[in-house]
């Protein structure tokens, strides 16, 4: 494979990225399915890098998922994304940074329509006067989360304790990148590096060491897709999606995955043990699975944040392996032993699946 | 006083129509860009319906060039401007040309694969186009992997960069699946024990003989045709290629892995005919070709009096149809210089 | 012993590499025209069968070169050899024989 194929295509997509004075947004299922990674996100940005990251208590979701199941229509997401950005204005923020991969598909999804049919900017601004008073301007910059982290991967490089590197080996480790469908299928232009080889990720991953492994079912799906899901007869069709990936990914033996959308590791993390305990199939090294992470993660696993405090421990595929490749000190007794060390309780072990 | 023909472009189009006008006895001035005649035609094995060798059109066409015209090799068209209802042709070696008729043949460069990124282009290795497969022919170099394997399986793609909203160009550049075609077949004939595949949308066989070019490619090459556009190419863990399309006529989706990916990339109109385009400000196409002013009866003029083409520059053509082409301005080209206006009966005008 | 609730689903595109094609491969042996079929369809439009029933003669010799077998048996008991396919067929492919080989292979 010729990587300057690649570089000359992620030179054709590059996007503005703010660089500071960032207005957070969170994601409903991240901070539910992975309660340390946005956290994370705050202390790299304030702590290690210095940034004006504001959260607002009353922002709500994006509606994303509603509106993807068909369970919300376009206008009342149109309102909503309308009072995010009538929070923003009221607070002095112009660059929108969405947690959520989904969230920012809607945005940008919502501020495209609004540039082709002025009416329905029109209709959101009438719709959110008479059901919040409040009145709002357009983001001069949206950027997700995993753009922001890319953006400033190098800085992170520099104060990185660890890097993505076998320390018993030297050799790099094996990273899958998947990147979620709504970062850049909709509108290659808002995502870097375009859609058909996505740089965002692979970024992070050449600045932190890793060596990325290209795949065949690599643009694939992990299956989430919102519209089926909710109903549990239907999970079968999504965990076919992600058994897809495995069964490509599984030659390359790679040591681990890292995502940037927050429903995706959730299915490539859970979809492992649905997997081993129903077919026995397991992906990763001696009856373990690959360890599936999001970008924060990463980003604070290399910085040398506690594993434990990045809510490591609430991943289902076990990330001990992939600590113990990169040389990451940590105490195994502390695992469950949660804030002010008190035990906040143990999982029931898979059958198959080594955890 | 003599009249004088600059000729733009030294391809097949721009030969047969110099050494034809010669023969006229009207002064030619041919410019060529490149070290030499022959354009595209330079780079390719063989043509069909007869298997002649293409070197054989341009060594026929070479010596009335020697001969009778005035070739101009490495140089190009800077400027033109019209001059007392003839035109004054600046070169990029300073010269200038008085010019009574100008005739573009400045063709078609082929599509950059590049910019069809989910094919993987210049990132796999096994992806190639079917110019370099063809040059490959052409130079009698044994076809292999890039890891220098025999091919067992090759993938045929059609219309790369032709019929395609996301690329800008929708039209069909006509040529590609007959050359599809003849490829399939040589490839079945180098290698027997290998499997050849012809991933197309529609066949479009238009020329003579070409329907039974396909029913041979069938029948006496075991070339497989599966109906359906290929929507990614990627690479697995051997460097083979695995290829997603829908088989349409099966109404299912296909994964299959090739050793070789050939890409039958088509036709968009060339930078010297871009350039010709602004310079003389000709009317062009929504292909971006150039547009004569009639598509039927004067298919060589264009909207500037004085200005005519012929080849691929208003198109994408067979190699035969070229060379009529070039023989129709021919034709076209010494009647306007002896002023005649038969084509005023036609109630056709220039603005 | 879990509940799931769901089954994973199975993958129902055609993975080429895996199927199993010497059927096809031994039919072309004996009925060079196997090869010589442009999929028009004329066959399954004139087809007795196709018009009260799911078989398509087109459509299974597709199938049969593509190694997708499954359910084959079935739609091809529903020719009942009136010969119109092969009356029609515009490249001359012998598809009477063709179902014929079919049967002996098919259906035991």
């Amino acid at each position: 494979m010729r990587i300057e194929g690649k570089r000359a295509l992620w030179r054709d997509y590059q996007k503005e990225i703010a660089d500071d004075r960032y207005f957070y947004v969170r994601s409903c299922v991240r901070q539910s399915f992975f309660p340390g990674a946005e956290i994370a996100f705050f202390n790299i940005m304030r702590n290690d890098l210095g940034k004006d990251v504001f959260e607002e208590p009353v922002h709500t979701t994006c509606t994303g998922i509603a509106y993807h199941a068909d369970i919300v229509p376009f206008e009342t997401t149109m309102t909503v994304v309308a009072r995010q950005f009538a929070l923003m204005t009221e607070l002095g923020y112009e660059n929108l940074v969405p947690s959520c991969v989904t969230s920012f598909g809607v945005y940008s999804e919502v501020l495209e329509s609004w540039n082709h049919f002025p009416e329905l900017e029109e209709k959101a601004r009438e719709m959110l006067w008479k059901a919040t008073k409040r009145e709002f301007k357009k983001p001069a910059n949206v950027a997700h989360a995993s753009d922001v982290i890319y953006k400033f991967r190098e800085s992170i490089a520099r104060e990185a304790r660890y890097r993505l590197v076998n320390h018993n080996t030297g050799l790099p480790l094996k990273v899958v990148e998947h990147i979620g469908c709504h970062y850049s299928k909709m509108f290659p232009y808002k995502g870097v590096g375009g859609a058909e080889y996505p740089y965002v990720l692979v970024g992070m991953i050449e600045s932190w060491g890793g060596e990325v492994v290209d795949y065949p079912e690599r643009r694939h799906c992990c299956g989430f897709g919102f519209r089926q899901y909710l109903v549990q007869a239907n999970r079968g069709y999504t965990f076919a999606a992600s058994k897809k990936k495995f069964d490509s990914m599984a030659v390359y033996k790679p040591d681990m995955i890292i995502t940037n959308c927050p429903g995706c590791p959730v299915f490539l993390d859970r979809g492992q043990y649905v997997i081993a305990e129903m077919k026995g199939i397991t992906y990763g090294e001696n009856g373990y699975g690959i360890p599936v992470l999001t970008f924060e993660e990463v980003a604070g696993l290399v910085l040398g944040y506690d594993p434990w405090d990045l809510g490591l421990q609430m991943h289902q595929v076990a990330v001990e392996p992939l600590l113990d490749k990169m040389g990451i000190s940590y105490d195994p007794s502390m695992k469950y032993a949660g804030k002010n060390g008190k035990y906040i309780g143990s999982p029931e072990l898979p059958e198959i699946l080594i955890c | 006083m003599e009249k004088q023909v600059v000729v733009i472009g030294g391809g097949v189009a721009g030969m047969e129509s110099a050494a034809r006008l010669a023969e006229l006895g009207i002064k030619v001035i041919l410019i060529e860009k490149k070290d030499d005649l022959g354009g595209h035609v330079r780079r390719w094995d063989f043509l069909f319906p007869d298997k002649k060798p293409a070197y054989v059109i341009i060594n026929a066409l070479r010596p009335d060039i020697e001969d009778m015209v005035d070739a101009r090799y490495n140089c190009e068209v800077k400027n033109i401007q019209s001059l007392n209802g003839a035109f004054n042709v600046n070169l990029s070696t300073d010269d200038n040309l008085k010019a009574d008729a100008i005739l573009i043949t400045t063709g078609f460069d082929l599509f950059d694969a590049t910019k069809k990124e989910e094919y993987g282009y210049g990132i796999y290795e096994n992806v190639i186009t079917a110019a370099e497969l063809e040059e490959q022919f052409m130079n009698k170099i044994p076809i292999r992997t890039a890891s220098g394997k025999i091919p067992r399986r090759i993938g045929f793609v059609h219309c790369v960069g032709s019929r395609d909203e996301k690329v800008g160009n929708e039209y069909c550049s006509k040529v590609c699946c007959v050359t599809g075609v003849k490829q399939s077949m040589k490839m079945r004939e180098a290698f027997p024990n290998s499997e050849v595949f012809c991933f197309y949308m529609d066949l479009r066989m238009f020329g003579r003989y070409f329907e039974d070019l396909y029913k041979e490619a069938q029948e006496k090459y075991g070339v497989q045709f599966i109906r359906g556009r290929l929507s990614e190419a990627s690479e697995n863990f051997d460097q083979k290629v695995v290829v997603k399309l829908e088989d349409t006529l099966a109404g299912k989706p296909l994964k299959m892995t090739v050793d070789l990916l050939v890409l039958l990339t088509g036709f968009v109109p060339s930078e010297g005919t871009r350039k010709m385009i602004e310079m003389l400000n000709l009317d062009k196409g929504d292909d971006r070709f150039i547009k004569p002013i009639d598509e039927h009866l004067m298919k060589n003029h264009t909207n500037v009096p004085g200005v005519f083409i012929a080849g691929a520059s208003s198109g994408p053509k067979s190699i035969a149809e070229t060379i009529t082409d070039a023989q129709a301005a021919t034709l076209e080209i010494a009647a306007f210089l002896r002023k005649n206006n038969h084509h005023d009966k036609l109630g056709i005008y220039y603005k | 012993m879990i509940n799931w609730g769901y089954t994973i689903n199975k993958d129902s595109s055609i993975d080429y590499d895996k199927n199993d094609r010497s059927l096809f491969c031994s039919l072309v042996k004996k009925e060079p025209t196997l090869g010589i079929c442009m999929a028009c369809g004329e066959c399954a439009a004139t087809c007795s069968a196709s018009q009260f029933t799911t078989f398509s003669f087109r459509k299974t010799i597709l199938l049969v070169q593509r190694g997708e077998l499954n359910g084959l048996e079935k739609e091809i008991s529903k020719c009942m050899f009136c010969g119109k396919c092969t009356l029609v067929c515009p490249r001359g492919v012998n598809t009477r024989h063709i179902l014929s080989l079919l049967r002996d292979h098919l259906i035991k």
